[in-house]
Formats: structure tokens, C-alpha cells, sequence
């Protein structure tokens, strides 16, 4: 591992400008991740999770804009790319994996040609050891008999062979951070877990930094290395997983992890957080959270809100729970 | 407790072949899927049946078959006593109709966006002519909304308020019985805890039975009493709850259990399941699991196996003891 | 996100400026424009009888000493002035324009009426019914798209003619012609709507309605109907200019309004004759006020498309 973190977000805004005013779905988010870590990021929908792995791609949809903050790949700042800069970048250091992997690839070509184009882009290599090294590829995210179905189409494949492709795709020409956006989400039970343990093993092996953006608490206890819990398009909680899912900082966190027909198995009831997360447009003031929060005072209604830099640098919350000191106090 | 939905040896069969002439000139045969194989259960009044199963399992279909949307090709299904396929006496069948509703997966399309909220919740009764004074306006607050949305369209609510909304439809009737097709999975967690606790209370309320139909295994743990788990269409295995978790019988069961993602299962390395589902146009000869079954002898590829009772569990495995 | 909750509930109208749709008609200018210039036109030919100066159809206030006399400039041997100038017969230009917008705007708009009317009714019946009420609907709508819409018209119009009796023809005309425009544009409204019908009778609100026990007729009526109505509309504009050129077009080679009621086609005809003897204002006028009327509906219908379009909003 080196000094420099693959991947740094440093203190990132996005910003939607609308007919109702300008719109925050990005607010403020900063964090790092290492060579061979997976980040995990999680959080309800509209929370803000794509849109911060779109902007780091370069793939945020106009109007959508990022008007402050830096995104630094390996210390080098990209978040001003455009056109062929940045599309070259995308295929060589940051590799994308989506939720839905027939959008990602082109129904008329073949996996094989779709994997030698973007190899032959970014690596100086002949047509033969391209061909190579997309059965390689292949053959490393487990499609059995790569030889012989390099030349299928995607829509000879099922939904989890696709998103191996994709994956493969994302990693044939060696980048140093992929981005996956809900890879597992459309898929079954078993694929998924055939396909987080394939993603994990690549990270490991090849030390790829993975950013890995899902609303899925199990996969992320069971993949991640870290994990972000944003709120609101805002970083509520950062930490290690285990400690961030075992004791939460965040009531949103501890709230989420709580309403898991998991964590609350042989209750009666589920544990839920009243009311829904706001709307973008209609951000309370001071802490986002705040009117769903039990542990609500006075001054988490000022603004400006807690962040983490202001806070313990774990939650951004003025009133943390699971704490040492505290949890001796209160006993 | 007695059975108010019996299930006997269903099956549906779809045609999912090329039109006919594409047929003809590139000398196919018929493709036909069979979606539901020779499934029976029973849901005893007031609890809730789970059926899980991954895609392609053949759950929402059977749920459409129970409530009528899809009429089976073979098999029936006895509502109080009375199969809607084939019961000529119309008062009977529409007094069963009443009685059995439905919840559906996505709550953005199971909305009419042209109608007003109050109107989708009154149509099972308005449609049939009955006094809707005052009934949205009650089911809303009976599902934790205000009386005042009754006013509003569709769009103006989160998915988890519409999905309230569908529920508050499907009680305007006074059904007895609701199958609720992935209620949940189109939901955010917190929202789905709302969701399914609102569920819980107003089965407690009312004495509602539930056909719950999930791939959330996790769901379906908090939710059920029993629990029937479907492979290719086929019914592999039934147990209660706890019995199911505690010790599954079925090589897929057990498979499932291993592979779902778990909350503490931190840097857990377990070995992925092998293969894929196959192809339900061509399925598997003798038990379906058997090319992917770690304990799968030859007699598996050839005999399909008949469902067994062991102790509180019904199996269909040759080897399951 | 887009859609914040308002509480207060103003007029109507206010709601409808204020609504997404609104505002992004207030931020097209080619939209405001082309609605600018439609609605000129309409008010000119709805008030043709109080606005226009002569009325081209007393042949009692014709002066045929009047003929040709150029736009802008008074007649050598009455000294009368006409703004637009005369024809042959001494009609006043700008008269005959706003009456002939009125036979063109009305045989448009009844006939996209009845293409509407027919094709959304098909349309739904064919995608919600299927089997065989879809194949003999659908295939008839794709022998009829094998033959050009004017020739269908043609054709209709034809057989139209032949069975009215000859003392009512020239009253029968117009309608004759709406009949035969209407029909021969049903077409894509019934595809459209058909295939918006087979997405919407998939969705689960209809399964709903399906189990309550509604009848097909009122899932088709009161559930799919509403909700297919935007591309209908999007079509409809479109259809409306076309169906003003198919007026245009069929009275231009003879075979649509009369003389004695003639519609922009009508006037172009006769304009064409004076072409190239120099009294180019005869063609010139009514062809141009066509072009407006058609070119600004079409962009109407554009900006419409997009607009009602999710996914480019």
C-alpha cells in the first residue's frame, strides 16, 4: 500500500440547479480509499450514494454539476477532465461496474471484440496477445469455456455470467479503482453471492481500490473493508465496517441497521425510524436528520450541521452514541 | 385452525413459443414453459404463508393464480372451499373475490397517476356499487396517513406512502385474505420496517391471512409461519419458521441459507454456490437441483421425488432424512 | 425531487402556468412563438366575417373591373385598395385568405377528430383484447400503410363522390373530405395507442383493477384510456398540420373544396395560373399563410413531444 490513497474526495459538492432552487444531491463529502480496500457506501435512495460515484467518474447527467471539492485519483486532481482526458482515464485507472450490466455492454458486438477494443485502448498490445488476454480475463471472473464463448453476444449469457463480463470489462485494462453501483442488486440470491465473493478475490489479488455503492447492509458487512453511510447527500458515518455496523455513532446508522429484518429477528416488530428522508429541496435545518433523531437537542437544529471534521471524525452527529466515556457516564 | 386456501397439484404451463409462422419456416417445436409443477399446500386462516424462491421460481405466478389473475392449467385452488377456475355459481365467486386481494411489488406502477387517491382506494367498492362515504378517508388513517390525502394524486407520495396507499386499497373490500407479491423489495429498509410492522398490526387487527411471496429470505424470517421454498417451479421443501431456519432439509435450502448475505458475517469467505438456475423451458430430468445438488446420486437425475413428510417438514429430496 | 408539494391551490388556470409542462413552455420561445402565430391565425379565421374588408363569396360585391390589382397599391381604374391585392375576378386576397383558413382549419381539425376517435378506439381494443381482434385491426392498419395517405384519400374520396347524389356534391364536399382525410389517418393513432396500451395493461394498477372484477370495457375506458392520452396528443398536433396539407393537397389538384367555398388549397390552385404572368401575389399570399399555419403546428407539435417526454425532462 502506498501513502497516496487511489482514490481522495476532498470535501465534494454536487449541485442540480432547478426551477425551485439549486439542489445539493452531493454535499460536502471527503473521503479516501487505499489500494486493495473496498469502500463500502450505503444509504437509502435519494441519499446521495450514486450521484458521489458518478461524479467521481465524470459521468454526472447535466444539469448536474460539481461546483466545489476535488476528486484526486492516485494525488492527481480530475475532477476538472472533460471529453477525451477523461474517457481515457475512465477505462484505464477507474473501471465501472452498473446495476443493470445489459446497459453496459453493446448488444451487437461480442464479448470478445467488446474486450480487445477497450484492452487495444489503453494497453500498447497486438490484436493476438489482446485476444489473450480477454480470454484471460474471462476466464479470471469464472465464465467456464472462455475460449469458445468469446465470440458470443451478451445476449447469449444470464444476468450473472452479463455482470461477470462487465466486471471483466471493467478490470481488462488494469485500472486502479472500480466503481460498482448496485452490481448485485438485480441479481438472485446465489449469483450474488458468487459475485461479491469474485469481486472481493479481484480486489484482493490485484490490490484494485473498490468503491462499492449498494443499499444492501448484508453485502456490505460481508465485502467492505470500510464503510460511508450518507444521509441526506451527506456523509452521516465513516468507519470501519464491523465497528459502524456492530456500534453505530450515528443514530441514523444505528437506526438503519436496527430496522434489518436481521437484526431484529424474533421480535414482534421491526425497529423502524419514523418518517421518510427528506427531500433535497426541503432539507431541515442544521443536522439533516434531526427530526427523525430520538437523541435530538436544541442545537442540532442550528446550523451549520454537523459534519465530520466538525464532529469526532467517525459521524457526523453533535451527539454520538456508542461511545466509551459517554455509555460509562450513562451507567 | 383449518385451511382457508387449499392448493392441490397446481401446475401452469405458459406458451412461450415464436409466433406461429416464425414457427413453421425455422422448423421450431412449441416452446412451452412450465412456470408452476405440481405445487400443493395449504394456508391456514389467520397466518401468514411465505413462499420464496429466486427467479424464475414460479412464486408470482402461483400468487397470480391464487387471486385469479391467471388461470391454471392444471391443479386447483380452493378459496373457502370454492376454486374460482371453475365455479359457475356467480354470488360464490364474487363473494370469494372479496374476500381475497392483493399487494404488488411496485408501488409506482400499481397506482392509476391519473387518479386521485381517495378514487383508488374506493374502486373495489365503488365498482360494485357500494357506499364509499367517509371509507378512504378511514383507511388512510388506518394505515398511518392522513385523511387529508385523500385529495392528492399518486405522485405526490414516497414509495413507501403509496405502497400504504395499495394496502389501504386492498383492505376496502374487507378481504379475509391478502397475497402480497415482494411487497417490500422496492422499498429502502427503514421504509420496508414501516411497511411490514403496518403489515404485522393490521393482520393482528383484522385476522387477515397472508400469501407473502419473497426473495428476502431475511423478510420472510421476521414475517412468517411457514414457509414453502420453490425451485424451477416445484415446491422443494415446507417447514414452520423456526424449524426451516434451524435445520433445512433441502441441498437448495441449505444452499440459499449459505449464500444470503449476512449482517455479521464480516470478512466471511464461504464457498459461492455452483451453476445457475436452468432454463425452465428445459428443465432438469428427475429432481430439477440435481446438476447443482453436492449430494445428488444417479437416481436423482432420473426419478423426480415425491414430497415427504419428516417430522413438522414436507421434502422433496430423495436423500433428505 | 422536481415536484415540491404546494399547499395553496390557485385557479385553474394558474395551476396549469405554474406546472412543469408550463414552465417549460414559458422557456421555449420557439413554443410561445408558434402558439402566437396558431392562435393569429384561428382568431383571423374564426372572426373572417367581421375582420375581413369584402366578402369573397357575395358574388354581388365583385368588381371584375378590381382584377389584378397588385398588393399595396390602389386599382388603376377604381382606385379601390386591397392589402393583399386582388385575383382574376377582383376578390379581395386577404378575404379570401381568412375565409379559406376556415374551410382548411375546420376540415383539419374534424378530420384529426375522427382519426383520433377511430384509432385510439381500435388502438385500445387491439392491444388490450389481443389475439384475433388485435391481428384483423393491426393487419388492416399495414395494408393501408402500404398505400400513400393522399391516395387513400383520393380513393375515399372517389367512391364518396360517386354515391352523393350530384345536386348535393358541392354542399357533401367538405364533409366528403373530412371523411376521407380522417380515415386515411387513423393509422398511426391506433399504433401508437396499441402499443402504449400493451405497456399499460401490464402494469400492476391495471392487474388491480383486473381483480376487483372490472369489466374490460372500464379498465380500457377508465384506467389505460387516461393514460395513454399523451402521445395521442403529441400525434394529434402533428396529424392536425398534415391533415391541413392533405386538405391543401387534394384541393390543389381539384378534387377537394369547391370553388365557391375554397379552402387555402383551393386558392393556391387558382394562384398558380397567374404565376408566371407576374400577378405573383395570387399564389404567393394563401401559399405563404399555409406554410405559417402548418410549419408553426408542426413545431407546436415538436416542442409538445418533448415536453410530454420523461426522459428528456
Amino acid at each position: 500500500m502506498t501513502d497516496t490513497p487511489v482514490l481522495s474526495v476532498r470535501n465534494l459538492v454536487v449541485e442540480i440547479p432547478t426551477r425551485h432552487g439549486v439542489l445539493r444531491p452531493v454535499d460536502n463529502v471527503s473521503y479516501d480509499i487505499q489500494a486493495g480496500e473496498i469502500l463500502g457506501v450505503v444509504g437509502e435512495s435519494g441519499a446521495g450514494k450514486s450521484m458521489t460515484g458518478n461524479a467521481v467518474v465524470g459521468l454526472l447527467d447535466s444539469p448536474a454539476r460539481i461546483t466545489s471539492g476535488e476528486v484526486l485519483l492516485s494525488g492527481q486532481p480530475i475532477q476538472n477532465l472533460r471529453g477525451e482526458a477523461l474517457r481515457r482515464l475512465r477505462g484505464k485507472k477507474m473501471g465501472m461496474i452498473f446495476q443493470d450490466p445489459l446497459t453496459s455492454l453493446n448488444p451487437l458486438l461480442t464479448i470478445g471484440d467488446q474486450l480487445t477494443e477497450t484492452i487495444q485502448e489503453h494497453l500498447k498490445v497486438g490484436q493476438t496477445e489482446a485476444q489473450e488476454r480477454a480470454i484471460a480475463a474471462l476466464e479470471e471472473v469464472g465464465i467456464p469455456a472462455a475460449r469458445s464463448r468469446i465470440d458470443s453476444y451478451p445476449h447469449e449469457f444470464s444476468g450473472g455470467m452479463r455482470q461477470r463480463v462487465v466486471i471483466a470489462l471493467a478490470l481488462c485494462a488494469e485500472p486502479d479503482l472500480v466503481i460498482a453501483d448496485e452490481p448485485t442488486t438485480a441479481l438472485d440470491v446465489s449469483v450474488q453471492a458468487q459475485i461479491v465473493a469474485l469481486l472481493k478475490r479481484l480486489c484482493r489479488d490485484r490490490g484494485v481500490a473498490v468503491m462499492l455503492v449498494t443499499h444492501d447492509m448484508g453485502v456490505i458487512a460481508e465485502a467492505a473493508d470500510r464503510v460511508a453511510v450518507m444521509y441526506a447527500g451527506r456523509l452521516a458515518e465513516l468507519g470501519p465496517v464491523r465497528e459502524v455496523i456492530t456500534a453505530a455513532h450515528h443514530p441514523y446508522t444505528a437506526g438503519l441497521m436496527a430496522s434489518t429484518p436481521l437484526a431484529s429477528q424474533g421480535k414482534e416488530r421491526l425497529r423502524q425510524i419514523p418518517g421518510a428522508m427528506p427531500r433535497l429541496g426541503n432539507l431541515p435545518d442544521g443536522c439533516a436528520f434531526h427530526p427523525r433523531c430520538d437523541y435530538a437537542q436544541d442545537s442540532c437544529r442550528a446550523n451549520p450541521g454537523p459534519t465530520l471534521d466538525t464532529c469526532d471524525g467517525r459521524a457526523a452527529c453533535w451527539f454520538p452514541l456508542n461511545i466509551k466515556e459517554k455509555s460509562e457516564v450513562g451507567a | 385452525m383449518s385451511a382457508i386456501i387449499r392448493i392441490e397439484h397446481l401446475t401452469r404451463v405458459f406458451d412461450v413459443s415464436k409466433p406461429w409462422l416464425n414457427r413453421v419456416i425455422e422448423r421450431l417445436p412449441k416452446a412451452l414453459l412450465t412456470a408452476v409443477s405440481d405445487v400443493s399446500f395449504e394456508i391456514e386462516e389467520n397466518s401468514v404463508y411465505a413462499l420464496v424462491g429466486e427467479s424464475g421460481s414460479g412464486k408470482s405466478t402461483i400468487g397470480k393464480i391464487v387471486v385469479g389473475l391467471v388461470p391454471p392449467s392444471d391443479g386447483h385452488v380452493k378459496i373457502e372451499g370454492v376454486d374460482l377456475a371453475t365455479e359457475t355459481d356467480r354470488d360464490k365467486v364474487e363473494a370469494v373475490r372479496a374476500d381475497i386481494q392483493m399487494i404488488f411489488q411496485d408501488p409506482y406502477a400499481s397506482l392509476n397517476p391519473r387518479w386521485r387517491v381517495r378514487e383508488v382506494i374506493n374502486e373495489p367498492v365503488s365498482a360494485k356499487g357500494g357506499d364509499v362515504t367517509g371509507l378512504a378517508e378511514k383507511l388512510l388513517e388506518q394505515v398511518g396517513l392522513s385523511a387529508k390525502d385523500a385529495a392528492k394524486y399518486p405522485h405526490e407520495f414516497s414509495g413507501g406512502q403509496r405502497q400504504r396507499i395499495c394496502i389501504a386499497r386492498a383492505l376496502a373490500s374487507g378481504p379475509k385474505i391478502i397475497v402480497c407479491d415482494e411487497p417490500t423489495s422496492a422499498l429502502d429498509v427503514s421504509v420496508q420496517a414501516q411497511v411490514l410492522n403496518l403489515m404485522s398490526d393490521l393482520r393482528k387487527e383484522l385476522g387477515l391471512t397472508y400469501l407473502f411471496i419473497s426473495h428476502d429470505l431475511t423478510v420472510v424470517q421476521h414475517m412468517a409461519d411457514k414457509i414453502g421454498v420453490l425451485y424451477l417451479g416445484r415446491l422443494v421443501e415446507e417447514a414452520p419458521r423456526d424449524r426451516l431456519f434451524d435445520a433445512p432439509k433441502h441441498p437448495y435450502t441449505q444452499m440459499l441459507f449459505a449464500a444470503a448475505p449476512r449482517m455479521d458475517g464480516f470478512g466471511r469467505e464461504v464457498e459461492p454456490p455452483k451453476g445457475e438456475i436452468p432454463d425452465a423451458i428445459n428443465p432438469p430430468t428427475g429432481c430439477a437441483f440435481h446438476p447443482r445438488c453436492p449430494i445428488a446420486v444417479d437416481r436423482c437425475s432420473k426419478e423426480r421425488p415425491e414430497m415427504r413428510k419428516i417430522g413438522d417438514t414436507r421434502v422433496a429430496c430423495h436423500l433428505a432424512e | 425531487m422536481a415536484d415540491i408539494q404546494q399547499d395553496i391551490r390557485p385557479s385553474r388556470l394558474h395551476r396549469a402556468w405554474n406546472s412543469d409542462l408550463g414552465w417549460s413552455f414559458r422557456h421555449a420561445p420557439v413554443a410561445v412563438a408558434s402558439t402566437f402565430v396558431v392562435l393569429l391565425l384561428i382568431i383571423g379565421a374564426v372572426l373572417a366575417p367581421f375582420i375581413a374588408p369584402h366578402s369573397p363569396f357575395d358574388p354581388g360585391s365583385l368588381n371584375l373591373m378590381n382584377g389584378f390589382t397588385p398588393p399595396g397599391q390602389a386599382n388603376q381604374f377604381t382606385g379601390d385598395y386591397f392589402l393583399l391585392g386582388t385575383d382574376d375576378q377582383g376578390r379581395d386576397v386577404f378575404s379570401t385568405i381568412l375565409y379559406g383558413m376556415r374551410i382548411s382549419l375546420f376540415v383539419g381539425f374534424a378530420a384529426v377528430l375522427l382519426a383520433m376517435v377511430l384509432g385510439v378506439t381500435l388502438g385500445l381494443l387491439a392491444g388490450y383484447l389481443g389475439g384475433w381482434t388485435e391481428t384483423i385491426i393491426m393487419r388492416v392498419a399495414d395494408v393501408q400503410l402500404t398505400f400513400p395517405a393522399i391516395l387513400v384519400a383520393m380513393l375515399i374520396f372517389g367512391i364518396a363522390k360517386g354515391i352523393t347524389p350530384p345536386e348535393y356534391r358541392n354542399e357533401m364536399a367538405i364533409w366528403v373530405l373530412i371523411l376521407a382525410i380522417g380515415l386515411s389517418d387513423w393509422v398511426q393513432f391506433a399504433r401508437v395507442v396499441r402499443g402504449a396500451t400493451l405497456v399499460e395493461k401490464n402494469r400492476e394498477y391495471v392487474q388491480a383493477a383486473k381483480l376487483i372484477g372490472r369489466s374490460p370495457f372500464a379498465i380500457m375506458l377508465r384506467h389505460i384510456l387516461p393514460n395513454v392520452l399523451n402521445p395521442v396528443l403529441v400525434i394529434a398536433t402533428i396529424s392536425l398540420a398534415l391533415a391541413i396539407i392533405a386538405e391543401a393537397t387534394l384541393s390543389f389538384l381539384g378534387v377537394g373544396a369547391p370553388p365557391t367555398k375554397p379552402s387555402l388549397g383551393t386558392l393556391i390552385r387558382i394562384g398558380q395560373e397567374f404565376m408566371f404572368s407576374g400577378e405573383w401575389w395570387i399564389l404567393f399570399f394563401p401559399a405563404a399563410t399555409l406554410l405559417a399555419l402548418a410549419l408553426s403546428i408542426n413545431l407546436l407539435g415538436d416542442w409538445l413531444r418533448d415536453a410530454l417526454n420523461p426522459r428528456l425532462r
